[in-house]
Order: C-alpha cells, then structure tokens, then sequence
C-alpha cells in the first residue's frame, strides 16, 4: 500500500511523517510518535481514553485517520503537561483525588481543558455534559466534576 | 499522617502520561500476537490447518493445542492454554499467532483453517442439568461442579416462630468488569529459558504457581513484573487462557511477544459476573425480629471453572449473617454450561446477594407495617458478637450507618416541611409530570473487612528499608490497581517513621523483589497489607532507635522518631535518620535498617462440610439511602441522590476512601439500572460501550458519602477493608426505592425501563 506523507504540528513541533494510510491518528501518535498518554480503551469512540486536542478541540484520536489531520496542530497530555510541573487541569485532578487507576486520565484532562477553552466558566451541568464522552470505572465521576469546577474557580 | 486526605502519589504521573501501563511495554524485538476463538459454543476439532497463515509475510510463529504441555491448570483443572480436540464456548481459543505487527497477526488468523463437527450445546444450568444434556467436561462426570449446603439453627423453628413470612424469586445477569483498561500481556524469555511475564494481574505470586502449571515450568523459572494497572475489579484474580498462550508464543518464536486485548475480544474473553437465578424466603415475628432466612442460588459458571465458582460462599455470608438470623439456610449450584468463563468482580457474590436479602427485607418491613430503618436496627449486628455462622463480628457501625443515611433522608424530607418524599415538588426548573414518580428506599450491607482466608495463607510480607540519606522504602507483597495502597502503605510506614510521606517509596510490582502476599481481593490490602507495612516499620524503627540510643547517650524508650530525626525526649537531642543510618553500617560488625514483617490475620478457613468459621478478621459495614424518581409512562428510573454511609474502622485517607466508595457507588448504580452482558446462545451480543452502557458523568446522580469510624482493635490504626463495599447496596436501594415510589417489586437486575414498565403493567393488571 502507498504511503501517506503527513504533516502535522504536534506538540508545538512540525513533524513529517510516512505513514500507512489506514492509522489512525491515536496509531501515529503511540506508535510512530511514542506519545503513550493517549490511551486505547475501546478504539471505536465510546471511551474518550484516547481524547487530544485537534486545532484546539478535543477529539477522540482514534476515530479519526490521521491522513486527514494532514497539515493539523495536535496537542496531547504531554504538550500541555510544563517541564517539571503540572497543568492546572492536571494539579486539581491530583489534589481533589479524581485519579485512581489513571487510566482514563489523560483523556480526561484533554477533554477538560477543551471544555474550558471553550467556556471558561463552566457551571457543574455544563462540566457533566462536556465530559459525558469520558469514562472512568475508578472513580465515580464526583471528584473529576469537582476538580474540574475548581480550575475555573481558582482563575476567576 | 493517619486520617489526612493525601492525594495518591501515583497520580502526577498518571496525570501527566508518564505512567507505563501494559499496552505501552514493548520489548527490543517484540512481536504481537492474536488469538483465534472459536466459532462455536460445543464442537468437536477435526482439523486445524495453519500452512496458509505461516506463509504470510511478517508472521513468526503459530501456536495450536500441540503446542500445549500436557498439564491441565485453572481452579478447576479443567483447562488448556489452546483447545484441540474439543471447544466448549466460543471464547475458547484454538491457535494464536505472532508477527511482527498486530495487522499481520489478524490476517494470519483469518489464513488459519479449523474444521469442526458442532456437538449439541447447552445454555442455562437447568438445560445442563437435564437427563441427556452433554457433559461439558466428560471427565468430570457430571455439569454440577460444586454444590453448596449451608445451614444453622432449623429452618422448621424458624417458620413456626413468623408472623409473616415473604418469598420471591430473582434472576441476576451477566456483569463485565469493564476496566478502562483492556487485558494486556507481555511474555519474554531470557537466555536462560526464564519467562519474565509483564502482567496487569491481581496474583503475582499465584501466577508463578498457576503459570507453571500451564507452561510445565517451575515456579523459579517464572518473573511477574506488574505494570500499572489500568483498573482491575477481580478480573486478574485467576490465571486466563491468553497468559500461557504469550507464553508458548514467545518461546515458540525466540522473541518476545504481546497480547493485548481489544475492546470486543475483552467482552468475549474476559470472564464476566456470574448469572443467579435465586429463590428466597424470609420470615419475621410481629415485633420485627427476623426469624429466619432460606435462599436456594443456580448459578451458571460457564464452560471452563474460575473464580466465578466460590461467589456462593460471600452470598451464604450474606444469607446467614447480615442482621441477627436465629435460622438459616443457604444452598448454591455451580453447573457448567456452553457460555463465557465467570470469574471475580469487585463485591465478589455480594451485588448479587445484597440485591435479594436487602429487598426482602423491605418486602418484610411492608408486611410488618414498620418503618425500613427501624426494623433493619432492630435487627443490626451489633459489635462483639458472633454470628450464628461463626463470624466473629468486633468492631461494627451497622446501625450508625443506618441512622446516618436515614437521617439525611430525614433531612431532604424536612426540608419540604415534613412532606414525604412522594409529595415533594420537582426542582423549580422541571414542569412536575403527573407520571413521575418519587421514592427512598434504603439498603445496608456487610462485607469482609479483615481480609477472607479462602486459601491456606491469608498473609502479606513487607520489608521497610531507611537508606543512608533518611528515605524510607517499603516493599511490600501487595498490589496497587488505582486503589491508593501505595499511598495508604505509605502513610503507615511515614507516620510510625515520622517522615513525611513523599519521603516513603513504595516497591510492588515485581515477583523477585517483593514478599509474597496472596493478592489483592476481598478489600484486603489496607487491613492485610497495612498491618504487614506496620509491622516492618516498627522493626525498622526499633533498629532506629537502637542505634541512636547509644549515639544520643540513653535508651530507646526515651525516643520518638519525628520530622525526619530520632529525637530524646528528656534531653531533646536528636539524629537526622540517615545518620542513624550511616551509623549503624559504617563500622565494624554494622548492619543496615532493614525492618521485616509478615501478617496473616487470626482466621481460619471455614469448615469444608459445615461452611462455618471466622474468615474474616473483621467486618465491614455500610448502608446507602437512593432517591429515585419512576416515569410510569415509560418506565425510566432516574437516580435522584445516593448516600452512602460506610463503617470503615478509621480512615487513613478519608480521600481514598470517599474514591472507592464513590467508584463502587458508580458500579452498583451500573448493576442496578444499565449494566449487563447479554448472551445469547453462548454470545455476547454487546460487546461495546454503546451497548454495554456504563453511567456517565451525566448519568449520576449526587452522591454524598458519610464515613463512620469504629477504630476496628486489630486493623492498622483502626482500620478495615472498603473496597467493595460502595457497590454492593445499592441495587437493593434502589429498588426498594422502586417499590416506594410506585408499588413494584423488582426481582431483577438491571432495572432497565422495558422491565419496570412490565412490573407496573403487571401490578395494573391485578
Ligand atoms: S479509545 Fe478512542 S474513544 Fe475509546
Ligand atoms: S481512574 Fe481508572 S478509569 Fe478513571
């Protein structure tokens, strides 16, 4: 099969890459990028495990080829997390106990910080529903809610 | 340190994609390997033909049955890594390729060639129980695999004693454990022939044991490295097919090789919570006492035995001990079947048995005219007391955890000014719909909180080491997956050293280094584990103390260990701990700080005729309270609020402990109104989580938790097990909730609308 050449903005990063057509873009980013923290949990869009930010919204990476990414800025848990510290999102998942086996964590925090890019002040309904498309088996959901509020208090 | 909301150490890592979980591991040279299942429930195996499939470029090695060692393994005895000459479900595996992708490997199986003549297959245990139903195992003679009889008191006094007696039957289903996280294997050989098994499994130290078995190695000759876990929920509490089969493929090839499951193949060859049909019978004086309790449980285990074949021990628990039961009986039927293995999920035969005994205490209370509460105090263990059944019951907060729910029930009815529940208004921004119903209702449930001895050994080994610059390692036996133990051991070992918990690594995933402990089950690790941990630190910390008594000029009973020094009280001096350290090696005849410990809690495995005996060192209590709200127009039930109340001895980390009884809380919700595994003549037909449908952040309702602290006299500061407790209510709950708000019983799980709806059609129609 003839290769795909891809270009793609990862991480801040422009990278090219020869890639099979047919990966998707969670493929590329665990195998050929070596950028693990986006998880597989289902590969068919119902887990949110595999969450990254394409031009700024988050998607599940691995519904989507990553051929049609060509020419996209992807951002993943690892572009967002700074040298020796830890993004906001990150710090009050830590803090109010939404971790247990971290699984779904990274994918959680992609699609946390999509939805406050996009609304900033979130109420708790609107964080329910903006990450309704992430599941974790761990935690009941009560402390992601609650560190998720709490990044948008602590700005404001 | 004790009782402070620490987040878990692990996290930052986890937060930050850091941590390696099995899918990341890849080895120099790792191959991928796949497995090829069955396409029928019962067949026989005339033929496999691999010659096309080895011809495709990429693929390294095929392994098939002549691959396995004659050994058989499994709790039963009654498996092989892959199946040659008959397949009795379809999750049964016939060949498994390696290659140098995962593409190729999926291609090289559609290239393997299996010839099979179908035999007659069975699908309930009632259908394999009939005279002429195939064996499914001929060797054993017959498809029951264990049979349980349990009794105390005479069930005859019992009856005679009732002034009303209530009886109902249910029918519990298939549950996946439905990890984030897929089952994952790596295998590697070294030049030697060892096996390095990197595993995400429950049992490192079984698994050497159970690995042997299948591979026909010795137990020395096998590593376990554990990853991080990715969430496990009992699913590697017993050694499954695809582990052997990396195996063989590796050795076979030369390289190593990965197994890693998809999200389909994990609902096919996962083992799944074990169905019930369950027939119960109840009875109760017209003061409110239970006189007796009588349950009969046929439980289909699949085609191959696990775990899924003990769950009868927890339900007799359950049967004969919550509350005070002057009679009891309890009988379970483990039969083989044609349908997917069954093993251990988080509660372990609880969810299921909770559900029964806590509705047909409601359907008790009903008849008695009493109020729910009440008549569940009324009856409530109380501490310091044995059961009937040989539980020796110490600490026991059951009735405080009663009172608490029921009092913040009380609380949302008052708030409407002594209104019931039934009565009060929707919030302002729904229209009330004179179909919507409101109810509460309440359930209570008792766990093993002090480990379950269910093999010989219930124990845990730890060692605590302090290095020559004051930091703390502990390794311990145990094994974290996203629980918090890490943290919660470190914590022990930080507050009896009194260094700060950072300060403390904890060591536990790999079979070389670790004491042995038996596995993380039955909300074991803080009690079992924590005493363990306790025990080495305080050896550590007597070493401590040794030395620095001589370099502070008195006696170790003048020290305390305390921000990171060993102070003397009298004169206030005090030693850096890396000194005390340094000081006790670098010199002649000098040892290290190596503190040992080693726990097996004062339990005894219960009777093997009589099923009776303490198993537990402690118990764990809880009760939750549910408000739902019923549309009789469609049947849908919507959880309003959960609270759960949870006697826990003490909480070390009252964060750690809110976590797993709001995750056991998001389960049990999942048990009672969405979760089951429909299989269909052997098949799973919903293999997703489109149709497999976990609750959602969306989807819960508020949960608010209230622990109770009963300072339990042996767990490590008071504490006891937790773990599973959060789910194993709640079904219960809110079903009598159900029941509260529009007068139905429901006899099964989960309370899907299509169900409800039918209950309320039947109860019209009467
Ligand atoms: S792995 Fe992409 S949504 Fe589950
Ligand atoms: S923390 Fe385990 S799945 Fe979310």
């Amino acid at each position: 099969m003839p290769k795909f050449h891809l270009s793609l903005t990862v991480n801040g990063e422009a990278r090219e890459l020869l890639i099979d057509p047919r990966r998707t873009l969670l493929d590329v980013l665990r195998d050929e990028l070596d950028l693990r923290g986006a998880h597989r949990g289902c590969d068919s869009g119902d887990c949110g495990a595999c969450t990254v930010l394409l031009d700024g919204k988050p998607i599940t990476s691995c519904m989507i080829l990553a051929a049609d990414c060509d020419g996209s800025t992807v951002t993943t848990v690892e572009g967002i997390t700074p040298a020796g510290g830890l993004h906001p999102v990150q710090k009050a998942l830590v803090e109010k106990g939404g971790i247990q086996c971290g699984f779904c964590t990274p994918g959680m925090v992609m699609a946390a910080i999509g939805l406050l890019n996009e609304n900033p002040n979130p109420t708790e309904h609107d964080v329910r529903e903006g990450l309704a498309g992430n599941l974790c088996r761990c935690t009941g959901y009560k402390k992601i809610v609650e560190a998720v509020l709490s990044v948008e208090e602590s700005k404001a | 340190m004790i009782g402070q909301r620490i987040p878990k150490l692990d996290a930052p890592d986890k937060a930050t994609g850091r941590t390696v979980y099995g899918h990341d591991v890849r080895l120099p040279g790792m191959l991928h390997g796949r497995i090829k299942y069955s396409k029928h429930a019962h067949a026989r195996v005339v033929r496999v033909d691999v010659s096309r499939a080895l011809k495709l470029p990429g693929v390294k090695t095929i392994v098939t049955a002549d691959d396995n060692p004659p050994t058989m393994f499994g709790y039963g005895k009654d498996n092989t890594p892959l199946k040659g000459q008959v397949v009795r479900s379809l999750r049964d595996e016939v060949a498994a390729v390696a290659a140098v992708d995962a593409d190729t490997a999926e291609e090289a199986l559609s290239l393997i060639e299996v010839e099979y003549e179908p035999l007659t297959a069975v699908f309930t245990p009632e259908e394999a129980l009939k005279e002429g139903a195939p064996l499914i195992h001929a060797e054993h003679g017959s498809n029951y695999f264990t049979r349980y009889r349990y009794s105390h008191g005479t069930l005859e006094a019992g009856e005679r004693e009732s002034d009303v007696t209530v009886e109902a039957d249910f029918e519990l289903p298939y549950v996946a454990h439905a990890a984030m996280e897929t089952s994952v294997v790596v295998a590697a050989f070294d030049h030697r022939g060892h096996l390095t098994l990197y595993s995400t499994t429950q049992i490192p130290f079984l698994l050497q044991r159970d690995l042997s078995e299948a591979l026909g190695m010795e137990g020395s000759e096998i590593r376990i490295i554990q990853t991080a876990i990715g969430g496990a929920f009992g699913r590697g509490l017993d050694i499954y097919p695809f582990e052997p089969i990396a195996a063989l493929l590796a050795r076979k090839a030369g390289k190593p090789v990965r197994i890693s499951f998809s999200r389909y193949e994990e609902f096919l060859a996962a083992p799944v919570r074990q169905p019930a049909k369950v027939h119960v019978r109840a009875g109760a004086t017209r003061e409110g006492m239970i006189t007796f309790r009588d349950a009969y449980a046929l439980l289909d285990i699949g085609a191959y035995v696990s775990w899924g074949s003990v769950t009868p021990l927890v339900m007799m628990e359950t049967t004969a001990s919550l509350y005070r039961i002057p009679h009891s009986r309890f009988a379970a039927d483990c039969v083989y079947t044609n349908n997917p293995i069954t093993g251990a999920v988080r509660g372990y035969g609880n969810p299921q048995s909770t559900f029964f005994v806590e509705t047909m205490m409601d359907r008790l209370a009903v008849a008695l005219d009493m109020d729910p509460v009440d008549f569940r105090v009324r009856n409530a263990n109380r501490p310091n007391e044995e059961t009937p059944q040989g539980l020796i019951i110490t600490s026991c907060g059951l009735k405080e955890c009663l009172e608490a729910v029921a009092a913040r029930a009380d609380t949302a009815r008052q708030k409407d000014e002594g209104k019931t529940m039934k009565d009060r208004p929707h919030p302002s921004s729904f229209i009330p719909h004179p179909s919507k119903k409101r109810g509460i209702g309440f359930a209570a449930t008792l766990n093993v909180g002090g480990g379950a001895r269910i093999y010989r050994s219930d124990g845990c080994g730890a060692t605590v080491k302090v290095d020559d610059f004051g930091h703390v390692s502990l390794v311990t036996g145990s094994t974290e997956i996203g629980q918090g133990s890490e943290t919660v051991l470190a914590q022990i070992v930080a507050e009896v050293l009194g260094v700060n918990v950072e300060d403390v690594n904890v060591l536990n995933s790999d079979t070389d280094v670790k004491p042995w402990d038996v596995g993380v089950h039955a909300s074991r690790t803080t009690f079992i584990a924590g005493n363990a941990a306790h025990i080495a630190a305080l050896d550590a910390r007597r070493q401590l103390f040794e030395t620095a008594a001589e370099m502070l000029k008195t006696t170790p009973d003048d020290l305390i260990a305390k921000d990171g020094h060993v102070v003397a009280k009298v004169s206030g001096k005090s030693a850096e701990l890396g000194k005390v350290a340094r000081a006790r090696h670098y010199r002649e005849g000098g040892q290290v700080i190596l503190g040992e410990g080693w726990y097996d809690p004062p339990t005894k495995l219960v009777d093997k005729d009589t099923y009776k005996g303490n198993i537990s060192a402690t118990y764990g209590f809880g009760a939750q309270m549910a408000e739902v709200e019923v549309d009789t127009d469609t049947g849908k039930v919507r959880v309003l609020r959960l609270v759960c109340a949870n006697d826990v001895g003490r909480a070390i980390n009252p964060m750690a402990v809110e976590g797993q009884i709001e995750g056991g809380a998001q389960m049990g919700l999942g048990y009672a109104l969405t979760e089951e595994v429909i299989v269909e003549k052997g098949r799973v037909m919903n293999p997703d989580f489109l149709d497999y449908r976990l609750f959602t952040t969306a989807d819960m309702p508020e949960i608010e938790t209230v622990i109770i602290e009963t300072d339990d006299p042996q767990g490590p500061f008071g504490a006891k097990g937790v773990g599973e407790m959060g789910g194993t209510p709640t079904a219960a709950a809110i079903a009598n909730a159900i029941h509260d708000a529009v007068g139905v019983w429901m006899t099964t799980v989960p309370m899907t609308p299509e169900r409800v709806l039918k209950a309320l059609m039947e109860k019209e129609n009467l």
